[in-house]
């Protein structure tokens, strides 16, 4: 039996989320009716001229400083000249030989361990419109909203091993770039994507084997799937002895397999040429460096930060970190109460567990920070129970009141006023003479029967350890 | 001389469909034009920098600022053919 | 009075003095068009007679009109840089010489013909046909600016604009016997102009004298924060430039353009324009442009590979003319693209969108498109050293008057090389001006090339309007 290695290289697309695209004054925005975001520049109309979003450059800088890339000190754009509808100059603006950054990289945690996965190069370019296909009517048609949107190629080395590897390696890359602020990252939308360059050889071999890149991949799931069935195939080709031949092959997610496109692919000639249109940028190290101290804090400093000074446990710090608006929400609360610990556990807990079923992120939650802290407060006052307080919490969220309120309002206070809980037990006990004689005779457990009778007749809101504690007196006692 | 081979090649680079003919005449009068260009070939130009622009511009920005879009009757005006809002082509294999 | 043969500045005076109004004007123009317009066929297309008089505001600085190459996007009008790809094409926007014009009260009055796509230096490579030479209705006016010059030496206009890629403002101006200005690259925005080489593509003036040629300038030069390749460098008030006094000026007379091929009257003209300057007090040396005679292979390699890219755009899909495949050869989508193209398209463009295809693509970049890139700095740097010592350079316009309809037609290459005296300050991206400086024993104009250092403009309006106040070429007129 031979031992494959099978060897993965991704190209990931990244939209800037910038208010305007990368050569015109078109809003950047995704969901508009089609054709309602587009000016002869994006249009590509004959005579009109491109002119650099400035903030695209600073975006990319920052991609590249989080990167840990080579910057080149002047970067220019280059035409990359095919013809498609989506394409409406007949040219994409692109980089060709002086892209932003090359020789980069990127620690992944992977199969128990971290991995530096190398980024060859990262460029900057236009997105092309959106192709819709009309089978029914027998035509394709073109909304050129998207055309124009600032996009970042990142390109790995083909340093990845395993489709597991390459899951790991987007999700790493992923965080990162959801740290620069600079994407809305959804796979969803279109604003990540993703194509995939896979070959397998047998192991120790020097030279590659005959790759196949594969499209249409919507979710890092997906990337996996494809990835997996890809490494499949080719060692049964290989096996079989069969010849595979270098070609872009598409992802089918419901059929779970890739399939060579349809349409016959033309030997490519892309005729790259300098721009003209456009002048040479310098991103020379006083420019860089301005980016540079603007940068935000990246996933693994943050991780290192949030253990050292606030000692959470590392499965703690992990989850937080997953989303920095989160671990942000973490350390706003944290100024404020100093219990941690607790902190961390209501936000990896209910928060989230809320902003999952709402689909949303902590930002569109209505819980500013000392609300969360004002919640928190009240459960630890014994003021609500636990299970109280994230019924109070899912009110809250609702509502956009705060604790105090929603318990005020609902009347879910505990009630921790011994005359009155005195009067219920008393009851509770004359109800129940035969569980009380139980537990006389030394049948401890009965005693949970009794205090939830009580709760129930406080719909709740006693307090269960006062309670508890009255019964028992009032058993021994009586 | 290109042969009529890399003349239908360029041709369909160029997304222009040749008659045969036509594909003699250019056969004809771009093997001038390049014989002619040959020429430059003489010249030594190692370690000569390529000009791309004439004029020593650098870092042209605009700012990250809205200005108005076409209407959507503005942009499809020019179409030669559309449907639902968007232009309409034959329809693209994938 | 007749006002259709008078310049702009003339006329200004006039509408001044209250002895003319720019409807006066207009009417006169439009009476003129319609008698010598069957003969010249100087128009892709003029504007409605309603419109035109509609939009003239009496009030403005220079309510004049203004003829405009067809290549230059004017929103609402069809634009189509004479060729059929572009048929029924009404651009949504229009240019920023255009919205600069109309600021200052000019109104278009007609669009001018042209070779198609700026590809040609007779006028003949045009959608509606040829446009004929006013001094000799066999000849062709120049191109590709053939229809801008041809309406002014016919008085059919009293100023246009045009573009310049590689002589096509200057060679017309020199076959018709008028000023024609092209600008240091950068200087005029050519946002809205639609590019044929975009690194070197310039708009500039045609008029019937220096004088003109400076005002049309103040009306269109300065920056453009649409065009990241225009110059954000202060634009003087040229009429000031218009001094006659070329005392102790340098004027180099590069060696290398004075050698076969060019017609004895021509030379004759140009070394009795330098005797006028001369005399004025310029003083004038032999200098070396050494790469000259590279000028024009480099520039079919640079002008065609950028060509080739930016007339990919025109494929069917978005505006203009496309074709309905009958039958499918290679897919429908492919099929549309390339019958339009060969429908659209006439020959120069094609041959011009082959070569330039054929310099970008694997395995020819490095030997053509990037060596030409290389040669232009060569060029560029002859200029440079050049400079250093002289304030401009003079040479003829064009090494003949202007050529018979269709004796170049079949040859594409000796077309090409009537423009190598132009090409040259492309690219360098120099300015240059041609100014009659005499005629041919056929009474065909002779036309005089002055090219500066870059947004040296003033300095070319000097040397020219002092050799114009002392000769008085300017002022003949045809026989039309």
């Amino acid at each position: 039996m031979k031992e494959f290695e099978t060897v993965i290289g991704l190209e990931v697309h990244l939209q800037f989320k910038t208010e305007t695209k990368i050569f015109c004054g078109c809003a950047n925005r995704f969901g508009d009716e089609p054709n309602t975001l587009t000016c002869p520049v994006c249009l590509g109309l004959p005579g009109s001229l491109p002119v650099l979003n400035r903030k695209v450059l600073r975006y990319a800088i920052r991609v590249a400083l989080a990167l840990n890339a080579q910057i080149n000190p002047v970067v220019k754009f280059d035409r990359k000249n095919y013809y498609y509808p989506d394409l409406p100059k007949g040219y994409q603006i692109s980089q060709y030989d002086l892209p932003i950054a090359h020789d980069g990289s990127i620690v992944v945690s992977t199969a128990g361990q971290e991995k530096k996965i190398g980024i060859k190069r990262a460029h900057l370019e236009e997105d092309a419109g959106k192709l819709i296909h009309d089978g029914a009517n027998n035509c394709s048609l073109v909304d050129y909203n998207r055309t124009g949107t600032p996009l970042m190629e990142i390109v790995s080395e083909p340093d990845l091993r395993t489709p597991q590897e390459a899951y790991d390696y987007l999700t790493a890359l992923k965080l990162t770039l959801q740290y620069l602020d600079v994407s809305d990252c959804d796979m969803e939308k279109g604003s990540l994507r993703c194509d995939a360059n896979v070959s397998v050889r047998q192991k120790g071999a020097k030279e590659f084997g005959v790759k196949a890149e594969i499209k249409n991949l919507n979710s890092f799931k997906a990337v996996k799937s494809a990835l997996e069935f890809e490494e499949n195939r080719h060692r049964a080709m290989i096996l079989a002895g069969e010849k595979i031949v270098q070609e872009t092959r598409l992802w089918n997610d419901e059929k779970a397999a890739t399939f060579p496109m349809r349409s016959k692919e033309e030997a490519h000639d892309y005729r790259y040429f300098p721009e003209p249109d456009l002048v040479p940028f310098s991103l020379a190290p006083n420019a860089v460096e301005e980016v540079r101290r603007d940068m935000p804090e990246m996933p693994h400093a943050k991780l290192e930060r949030l253990l050292k000074r606030y000692s959470l446990v590392e499965y703690d710090a992990h989850i937080l970190i997953q989303d920095p608006h989160i671990a942000d929400f973490f350390e706003r609360c944290a100024e404020s109460y100093k219990d941690w610990k607790k902190i961390c556990n209501w936000i990896i807990g209910p928060v989230q567990q809320e902003m999952n079923s709402r689909k949303c992120g902590i930002g569109e939650l209505k819980l500013p920070p000392q609300n969360l802290i004002g919640l928190i407060e009240k459960v630890e006052q014994g003021v609500v129970s636990n299970l109280v307080g994230k019924d109070v919490l899912i009110m809250m969220l609702d509502t956009g009141k705060d604790a105090q309120t929603i318990i005020a309002e609902k009347g879910l206070a505990q009630v921790s006023d011994t005359g009155a809980l005195e009067k219920i037990v008393e009851a509770i006990l004359n109800e129940n003479q035969k569980v009380v004689a139980q537990i006389k005779e030394g049948k401890d457990s009965a005693m949970g029967f009794l205090v939830g009778q009580a709760m129930k007749k406080t719909q709740g809101k006693a307090n269960p350890k006062l309670l508890g504690d009255i019964i028992k007196r009032r058993i021994t006692d009586g | 001389m290109l042969s009529k081979e890399e003349v239908r090649y360029i041709a369909s680079l160029s997304r222009i469909d040749l008659k045969d003919q036509e594909i003699e005449v250019f056969q004809k009068t771009l093997t001038a034009i390049l014989d002619y260009i040959e020429k430059l070939k003489k010249l030594d130009v190692s370690g000569i920098a390529p000009t791309s622009h004439v004029l020593p511009l650098q870092d042209v920005f605009r700012e990250d600022r809205t200005r108005p879009s076409l209407t959507k009757v503005e942009a499809l005006r020019i179409a030669p053919a559309q449907a639902k809002g968007s232009f309409k082509v034959p329809q693209v294999i994938e | 009075m007749n006002l259709f043969p008078l310049t702009a500045h003339e006329l200004l005076d006039l509408i001044k003095s209250k002895a003319a109004t720019p409807q006066n004007i207009f009417q006169s123009l439009s009476e003129r068009t319609a008698s010598v317009e069957g003969q010249v066929k100087a128009f892709a297309r003029t504007r409605d007679e309603k419109t035109v008089l509609a939009e003239i505001d009496p009030a403005a600085n220079v309510p004049l009109p203004i003829t405009i190459k067809d290549n230059i996007c004017i929103k609402g009008e069809e634009t189509t840089c004479a060729s059929k790809i572009l048929k029924g094409f009404r651009p949504p926007y229009s240019a920023t010489v255009i919205e600069k014009l109309r600021q200052k009260g000019c109104v278009v009055q007609a669009q001018a013909n042209m070779d198609e796509f700026a590809f040609g230096s007779s006028t003949e490579n045009s959608a509606y046909g040829p446009t004929r030479n006013p001094w000799g209705l066999d000849r062709v006016p120049g191109g590709s600016s053939g229809g801008s010059a041809a309406a002014v030496a016919a008085d059919e206009a009293i100023w246009a604009l045009g573009s310049d890629t590689g002589g096509s403002i200057r060679q017309p101006a020199s076959f018709c016997g008028i000023v024609g200005l092209k600008p240091t690259y950068g200087r005029v925005s050519r946002y809205g102009l639609i590019a044929f080489a975009s690194s070197l593509d310039q708009i500039g003036p045609l008029t019937k004298d220096v004088t003109d040629c400076a005002l049309l300038m103040n009306l269109i030069a300065g920056h453009d924060e649409r065009d990241s390749t225009s110059a954000d460098v202060p634009v003087p008030d040229y009429t000031k430039a218009l001094i006659k006094d070329v005392k102790g000026m340098k004027i180099g007379i590069p060696k290398e353009y004075f050698i076969e091929g060019m017609d004895p009257e021509v030379k004759q003209a140009v070394d009795a324009a330098v005797e006028v300057l001369r005399k004025a007090g310029a003083v004038f040396t032999e200098v070396s442009l050494p790469h000259t005679e590279y000028a024009v292979a480099t520039y079919y390699i640079l002008a065609t590979a950028e060509a080739s890219s930016n007339l990919a755009r025109f494929d069917g899909v978005q505006y203009g003319l496309r074709a309905q495949p009958e039958k499918t050869r290679k897919t429908p989508l492919i099929d549309l693209y390339e019958e339009t193209r060969d429908k659209g398209f006439g020959w120069e463009a094609k041959r011009r969108i082959m070569l330039g295809t054929y310099a970008l693509s694997s395995g020819y970049y490095d030997a053509y498109y990037l060596r030409g890139l290389k040669v232009r700095t060569l060029i560029k740097n002859d200029f440079d050293s050049v400079f250093k010592e002289f304030d401009a350079v003079i040479t003829p316009t064009s090494p003949s008057t202007a050529f018979k309809i269709g004796e170049k037609a079949a040859d594409p290459l000796s077309m090409y090389l009537s423009d190598i005296y132009t090409i040259s300050a492309n690219l360098a991206g120099i300015p240059a001006i041609s100014i009659p400086c005499g005629f041919s024993k056929e009474k065909l104009p002779i036309g005089l090339q002055i090219l500066g250092k870059p947004f040296a403009e003033e300095t070319l309006l000097r040397i020219a309007y002092t050799y114009e106040q002392n000769t008085g070429w300017h002022k003949e007129r045809t026989s039309l």
